[in-house]
């Protein structure tokens, strides 16, 4: 793709996402996250190129792309994960209702504990059950008795639609479930500490087919308390599961929208190539 | 020839054999062009060599072995008939001396002829026995070297055969590690039950007296062999060392592994290293003239009675010396848990600190616990630390400012010195070497187990 002066490509990327962002401001719900220009070097190497977007409260958004294209790296931003990579460097402004995520006022464990995350590979502590669940509410002084302790924890797990399977066994160490029911342990291990924004960095990719619809049908389900941003590689994934899709190449954000119009009708040449498989 | 001549003619039959072996596989090949060789040309190369030196090697080494009894015995056979009744014991002697007047050694008082006869007779076989050798193993070697040579075919298999050699030489060097651990033990064994046989095993577990006495076999009393004592010191002053080492190495551990930047990381760990480095004589030199005194100044400062060697003295520069072993296999443990734990912890909004107290130290803990035991059974091991700093007070006490001496400082005083080797003295030495190796083998097991069940956890 050619523009008037090859220089000035980035820029007018960054305009046509504004655009985007500007229409979709006709949408009701308030705005839950804000990201204005991000930009992310890992040492010299630049991995985003200027991401501006608005993430909106209960909405359930997908990031898409071809892997190294920026997605996750941009998750992570969101709760400031990227702070414990060595050499890493953020830049622009991200806000969470309306609050500069940046700000030296703002502690990064409040916000990880308002921003939570579930990642790619199922990660249980080496713990109980039980233990997993309460390790947070433990830390945040969220429970004041041991039965406030298990109403949580007996919650977390009902929400993550996991309580059936393992009320029995809460003494057993989390590492001896299966992968599907580890990745749901891990989910409601993030509920229990009452977040606001899920964020979900490829859930389903180290799981079975199977597993993989039992999350996408929590995933539904908790849209209702949750603003929940996914990363998926799976684009039928996006399909079924999102508000809005947001398209990632290469460090820049090349397309976002509705994803029924997103999937349906691209307006960038590269999102259509993608999502016809042309390549990634 | 002699034998060392003879293992260098073999080096040499070796790389001849090569290259004949490569030489004549290749000639094969080209003859053969439409068959594929089934081996590489040095596998052919190596196996002719081998043919030609391994059989007639092991016929030297079996030479080695039997000819000097059955020379022997064709040199007793020849003794006058008086003298070859007599007992086996008496035997010996009269053959040691013939072999010492067929090597020109000299012998005790004048020869007699009949002696100086047998040591010519002696001389005369072991040249003939040279010679005979050299001349089987010559011929042994040209046949093997030949045989292989023709036997060279596209479908022979030389690289197997080449492979099972090099699979015994590598099962042969293992066993040789393996033998020796298990011939030390049993050479433990064999002097502790002798040993054993002077004072009961009883006495020598329970008693709490150590006085072993400077007596002979016999003579005088046999004094007082109790094992308590020093066990109890052993335990104490690594007790002491552990008390020292385990928390300054962890927290050496967790700041190298979580906190300190990666160059910092890199040349603080060495460093560290070094520590383990040094010569535990030169320990036991710093904590004689330094750590000593400064602890008994600082002791009547604060009004403690401290002994400038004492347990405490020892312990606390044996623990500096395990703070590597402690801090540095930590350390890799700690660096070995999956980030993944640490991104799980901090994105439910846990601080550093709480992650690593709640999750990375916990999932690290066996780890840690084997580092730990290791280090121990180093502690308990050590001894010029312990010789020069602990005071070689054989006392049952528990007091840490008192002299004590430990197993490892009682060893060293019973084997050095004028002490006759078959006296309890001396034995002693082996209960105790044996008594220290089972302890320290046991921790060491444990924490070999501890260590391996924590590996299977992650993979």
């Amino acid at each position: 793709m050619r523009s008037a002066g090859s220089r000035h490509v980035l820029p007018a990327q960054t305009d046509f996402n504004f655009n985007v962002t500007d229409k979709q401001m006709s949408n009701s719900a308030p705005v839950k996250i804000s990201a204005k220009d991000v930009k992310v070097f890992y040492g010299d190497n630049q991995a985003l190129h200027g991401i501006s977007m608005d993430v909106y409260q209960n909405e359930v958004i997908s990031f898409i792309g071809p892997s190294g294209c920026g997605k996750s790296t941009f998750l992570r931003c969101m709760n400031r994960m990227n702070d414990t990579i060595e050499h890493c460097r953020v830049t622009g402004s991200i806000l969470l209702d309306g609050r500069d995520i940046h700000e030296p006022a703002l502690d990064v464990v409040q916000l990880r504990a308002q921003v939570g995350m579930v990642f790619q590979k199922p990660n249980p502590f080496p713990k109980s059950i039980y233990e997993n669940i309460a390790y947070g509410p433990k830390l945040h002084g969220l429970a004041e008795r041991k039965a406030d302790l298990d109403d949580i924890v007996e919650s977390s797990l009902r929400r993550a639609g996991l309580w059936n399977e393992v009320k029995d066994r809460l003494d057993q160490p989390g590492t001896g479930l299966s992968g599907g029911q580890q990745q749901r342990l891990c989910i409601a291990r993030s509920i229990a500490v009452s977040p606001e924004v899920i964020l979900m960095d490829e859930p389903c990719s180290a799981l079975d087919p199977i597993a993989t619809s039992i999350i996408e049908e929590l995933i539904d389900e908790l849209k209702q308390n949750f603003t929940i941003v996914i990363v998926t590689h799976n684009m039928q994934q996006a399909a079924r599961v999102s508000d809005r899709t947001a398209f990632f190449h290469l460090g820049n954000l090349i397309e976002i929208g509705n994803t029924n119009d997103l999937f349906t009708n691209p307006q960038q040449k590269r999102t259509e190539d993608y999502i016809t498989g042309r390549y990634g | 020839m002699s034998n060392l001549s003879l293992i260098v003619v073999l080096l040499v039959l070796l790389a001849l054999g090569y290259q004949l072996g490569m030489a004549r596989s290749r000639k094969v090949a080209t003859v053969n062009a439409d068959l594929r060789m089934h081996s590489r040309p040095h596998h052919y190369g190596m196996m002719v060599g081998l043919w030609a030196v391994l059989p007639a090697f092991f016929i030297l080494l079996l030479w080695l072995w039997l000819s000097p009894a059955v020379i022997n015995a064709m040199v007793l056979a020849q003794l006058p008939a008086e003298v070859a009744s007599q007992s086996a014991d008496q035997l010996r002697v009269v053959s040691q001396r013939i072999s010492n007047l067929a090597n020109n050694f000299g012998v005790v008082a004048d020869a007699a002829q009949w002696e100086l006869n047998a040591a010519e007779h002696l001389r005369q076989l072991k040249a003939n026995s040279a010679i005979v050798l050299t001349a089987l193993m010559a011929v042994i070697a040209a046949v093997g070297m030949l045989f292989s040579l023709l036997k060279i075919t596209p479908r022979l298999k030389a690289r197997h055969q080449v492979e099972r050699v090099v699979k015994a030489l590598l099962v042969l060097c293992s066993t040789v590690a393996i033998l020796t651990t298990i011939g030390i033990v049993l050479s433990m064994v064999g002097e502790t039950l002798k040993f054993f046989s002077y004072i009961p095993p009883t006495e020598f577990f329970f008693g709490t007296t150590w006085n072993p006495r400077f007596s002979t076999v016999g003579v005088g009393e046999q004094g007082n062999f109790g094992l308590v004592p020093l066990l109890s010191g052993t335990v104490l002053i690594a007790g002491i060392a552990m008390l020292v080492a385990i928390p300054l190495g962890l927290m050496v551990a967790i700041y190298l592994a979580e906190y300190a930047p990666l160059k910092l990381r890199n040349t603080a760990k060495p460093v560290i290293e070094v520590l383990a480095g040094i010569p535990t004589i030169v320990y036991g030199f710093f904590a004689l003239v330094t750590v000593g005194p400064f602890l008994r100044d600082l002791g009547a400062a604060i009004g403690l009675d401290i002994n400038a060697t004492s347990a405490l003295t020892a312990g606390v520069v044996m623990g500096i010396m395990i703070i590597p072993f402690i801090s540095s296999l930590s350390d890799d443990i700690i660096t070995q848990v999956p980030k993944s734990m640490r991104d799980g912890s901090l994105g439910l909004g846990a601080t550093k600190s709480e992650t690593i107290l709640k999750v990375v130290l916990p999932a690290a803990l066996p780890g840690i616990v084997g580092a730990v035991l290791l280090a121990a059974s180093r502690a308990i091991g050590e001894t010029m630390i312990v010789v020069l700093a602990a005071g070689n007070s054989p006392a049952l006490t528990a007091n840490p400012f008192e002299a004590v001496s430990t197993v490892t400082v009682t060893i060293v005083n019973q084997l050095t010195g004028d002490n006759d080797f078959s006296s309890p003295q001396s034995l002693v030495a082996f209960a105790l070497g044996l008594t220290l190796f089972v302890i320290t083998l046991l921790l060491n097991v444990m924490a070999l187990v501890i260590v391996r069940k924590y590996r299977e956890q992650y993979e």
